[in-house]
């Protein structure tokens, strides 16, 4: 047999088998996109030099149909029924869902399963919005290593509920990227704030980005991130703050003859919006007391003069809802504000100096600003990919999530029985036991839902199922046990088993948008991300990188575990192996599939075994540490 | 290096965090031991690995997750060795409690009621309540670990449920309370 390299998968000994990893940061107002590069994390900017993507698409019906970020921003004032920001509040929402949706510059529609936006190009859904701002990126990345992506780390806000997870990651199948991993904005953040600082101990994380709102606590101790609870609101952000102010200038420029901003045409409302985002990025400069709106509207100009602490006033409930969640995260947490060795500030929002002043008071200490607010989460991001990729040949640092919000089941009554509480470490599974009430049923139906209320109609609905083919029995004889799995990346799956006759029913949690995969096979077709791939020879090139990725996995493993295995064994593998490397260059994807497939039944055992000797492993070292 | 004997899903949870079957716990021993485990198994560690690799990874990573968070509170660990040691709590079926616990549970029900809106009153009663978690702490320690004596360990855990809660009720409150 050929000398084989005798490196783990990622400690790749020459630097072209690097694997291109980026972290994507998809924010309410701009994303970003990062690498590690020669082992320092880095933004990576686009050719005019610029880090920050506007998430901002333009539909235009002209030229490719589309302008994506600045070039959308430029339009948005003269086309805003076009021009989509902030869809990342839309992210697996229905219409009623969205907050002050009719203040929105552009037309929202009551599309089932998941609202979507009127444009000159048709209705969009957020999806595909969002994918072609994580095409931009891709390609972004593409371009500056000349090389095709292996793959990506997606942060999405933690207290993000499983639809619109599900969502950011069916946006970025879209656009063609392999998600290595989703993982929360300020889990990223403290990832690159304790990697940067060295820092050890309990921190929170204070995230108030253009849409959503975080807050994290976590304890760093060597190279561990265990997140120990989290909160937050997935709708209140600058974005409110914007709005709030808007009312205000109205209130001071038209006094009681103040026109509320629904009753403003589009064109207006994205002007004022606008201007009074300009007003507030002015008076978070440093020595700034007062600033103006200013801004031309069907009604008359708009010009106010507005002061920081008038601001203050005007936007106190929205910085109070924020300090709440800080509260109940740091009592699930069962810790003081004094047990807080730094607060860490992330998020363009956390410029604004009422924000600091609010958070310093209550945890009484100045919070950390030192990193770019903008840039920490997609740093933390690539920090993440690049080890997930097995790039990192340094210390591995380790995270350790949990789940923002409870799941649970309906019971009679329409009362929620919680299945796995909030802030469970992830991945996690439990388990419920349900009986029938009624003799003879044959049947149960699941609904299952997440939030932290009593009442099923106060919290989420995710998804409806049936359990069916219960043999006849008597009242409450039957047991069936639900059981949910909640995955590394924080998405569902619910399984239920009837255990005396054991018939079965299982469900991966797609929330009620549901995509199939039909469905994003017709979208990926239409999309701009893919416009010229064939899907057929899609289908190969995936298999091949499959087949690749299944051979180079299962050799590392020959390598660092080799002698675990019967000569017999070994053999067999080998022919595998082989029959895999045969296949890869064929044209028939189902047949290096079918060879994949097969590779991986025969290297089941050795699987085991291996994990086997990890953790025994595991424990013998403690034991050696704690003698 | 004696290597302990190799492991399988199957068990117990004091098996896999090689800790001693008793109620007393070395809480950092615990958390230190998690952290190994993880370590070695947490999905992440697999991400470019082959799918059985991964699945595995997974329902270990489960698994470790599941009897760190049942060990790491007493009373869900005592009502687990409860039941490794033949005395399932059956919370659910059995409610019975000896009555002086049950004028007890009575009195500070009464005494929340009256405590509605006060915000000092409420931290009163959850500083009682506290007292009379740590007491039953103690007893359940003692009859688990010195006096082995399961039924009434049992005991014990079934009045620290019913405390928890009770402060789940006090703690609601003052949630409601606290601006």
């Amino acid at each position: 047999m050929a000398l084989l390299q005798i490196s783990e998968p990622g400690q790749s000994p020459d630097p072209h088998q690097r694997r291109i990893a980026v972290g994507i940061d998809l924010g309410t107002t701009h994303s970003l996109v990062a690498s590690v590069r020669n082992g320092v994390a880095e933004c990576l900017p686009d050719t005019a030099g610029r880090v920050i993507l506007p998430s901002v698409v333009r539909y235009t019906g002209e030229g490719s149909g589309r302008q994506i970020g600045f070039d959308a921003l430029a339009g948005q004032a003269a086309d805003p029924a076009n021009t989509i920001s902030s869809v990342k509040r839309l992210m697996g929402r229905v219409r009623s869902d969205v907050h002050d949706v009719d203040n929105l510059p552009y037309k929202v529609l009551d599309t089932p399963g998941m609202a979507s936006i009127d444009t000159c190009l048709g209705p969009k859904t957020p999806l595909e919005v969002s994918a072609e701002l994580l095409a931009t990126l891709r390609f972004r990345a593409e371009d500056s290593f000349d090389d095709d992506l292996f793959g990506a780390v997606i942060t999405v806000p933690a207290y993000f509920d499983d639809a619109q997870r599900q969502a950011t990651k069916d946006a970025a199948q879209l656009a063609g990227i392999n998600v290595l991993r989703l993982i929360n904005e300020p889990t990223a953040a403290a990832i690159a704030y304790g990697l940067d600082q060295a820092s050890e101990g309990v921190f929170a994380v204070y995230d108030l980005g253009g849409g959503t709102f975080d807050i994290s606590i976590l304890r760093l101790s060597e190279g561990v991130f265990e997140v120990l609870a989290t909160g937050g609101d997935s709708a209140l952000g600058g974005d409110d703050y914007d709005r709030a102010l808007a009312h205000l200038a109205l209130q001071k420029a038209f006094a009681d003859k103040a026109p509320v901003p629904e009753s403003l045409s589009g064109e207006d409302k994205a002007n004022l919006y606008a201007a009074a985002r300009r007003c507030k990025e002015a008076l978070s400069a440093d020595g700034t007391h007062e600033a103006t709106v200013s801004c031309p509207l069907d009604v008359g100009d708009c010009q106010a003069t507005i002061t920081r602490s008038a601001f203050a006033v005007a936007t106190d409930h929205l910085t109070q809802r924020t300090l709440q969640a800080v509260r109940r995260a740091l009592r699930d947490a069962g810790l003081e504000k004094s047990d807080i060795e730094g607060v860490v500030m992330v998020g363009g929002s956390t410029r604004m100096p009422v924000v600091r002043d609010a958070v310093a008071n209550l945890f009484g200490q100045d919070p950390l600003t030192n990193l770019n607010p903008d840039e920490v989460v997609a740093l933390g991001a690539a920090i993440q990919a690049n080890q997930l990729a097995g790039n990192n040949t340094g210390d591995a640092l380790l995270l350790l999530d949990v789940i923002p919000l409870s799941l649970g089941i309906e019971t009679m009554g329409g009362l929620v029985e919680r299945i796995v509480p909030r802030n469970s470490t992830i991945p996690t599974a439990r388990a419920q036991d349900f009986t029938t009430f009624k003799d003879g049923q044959t049947a149960l139906a699941l609904h299952v839902v997440q939030g932290e209320r009593d009442l099923v109609t106060d919290c989420r609905s995710l998804a409806r199922f049936e359990l069916r083919g219960i043999p006849p029995m008597a009242a409450g004889v039957a047991r069936i046990r639900v059981s949910f799995t909640v995955d590394a990346d924080g998405m569902l799956q619910v399984d239920a088993v009837e255990t005396n006759s054991g018939v079965q029913a299982h469900i991966d949690v797609k929330p009620s948008y549901g995509l199939s995969d039909d469905q994003i096979a017709d979208m990926l077709r239409d999309s701009y991300a893919t416009a010229e791939a064939d899907i057929k020879a899609r289908a190969v090139v995936e298999a091949r990188v499959d087949a690749e990725r299944m051979i180079l996995a299962t050799q590392s493993a020959l390598n660092a575990d080799g002698d675990l295995l019967s000569d017999a064994d070994r053999a067999t593998i080998d022919t595998h192996m082989a029959a895999v490397e045969a296949a890869k260059t064929s044209d028939d994807a189902a047949h290096i599939e079918a060879v994949t497939k097969a590779l991986a039944t025969v290297t089941e055992p050795f699987a085991a075994a291996r994990m086997n000797r990890g953790i025994t492993q595991a424990l013998a070292g403690k034991n050696l540490n704690a003698v | 290096m004696s290597a302990p004997q190799s492991l399988s899903l199957q068990a117990s949870d004091f098996e896999l965090f090689d800790l001693p079957e008793q109620f007393q716990l070395d809480a950092t021993a615990l958390t230190q031991r998690w952290k190994a485990l993880q370590a070695q198994t947490h999905p992440d560690k697999y991400v470019a690995a082959d799918a059985a690799s991964k699945r595995l990874a997974m329902q270990w990573s489960v698994r470790v997750n599941e009897a760190y968070q049942r060990l790491r509170q007493p009373i869900t660990r005592g009502a687990y060795l409860a039941a490794l040691l033949g005395h399932p709590v059956n919370a659910e079926d059995n409610t019975a409690m000896p009555a002086a616990f049950l004028m007890q549970q009575m009195e500070w029900r009464e005494a929340l009621d009256e405590a509605q809106g006060d915000v000092n009153g409420l931290n009163q009663l959850a500083d009682d309540t506290n007292a009379a978690k740590k007491t039953y702490l103690q007893l359940a320690e003692l009859a688990f670990d010195t006096d082995k004596d399961i039924s009434r360990a049992v005991g014990a855990i079934r009045a620290l449920m019913f405390i928890e809660r009770f402060l789940k009720d006090v703690n609601q409150q003052l949630d409601a309370l606290t601006p």
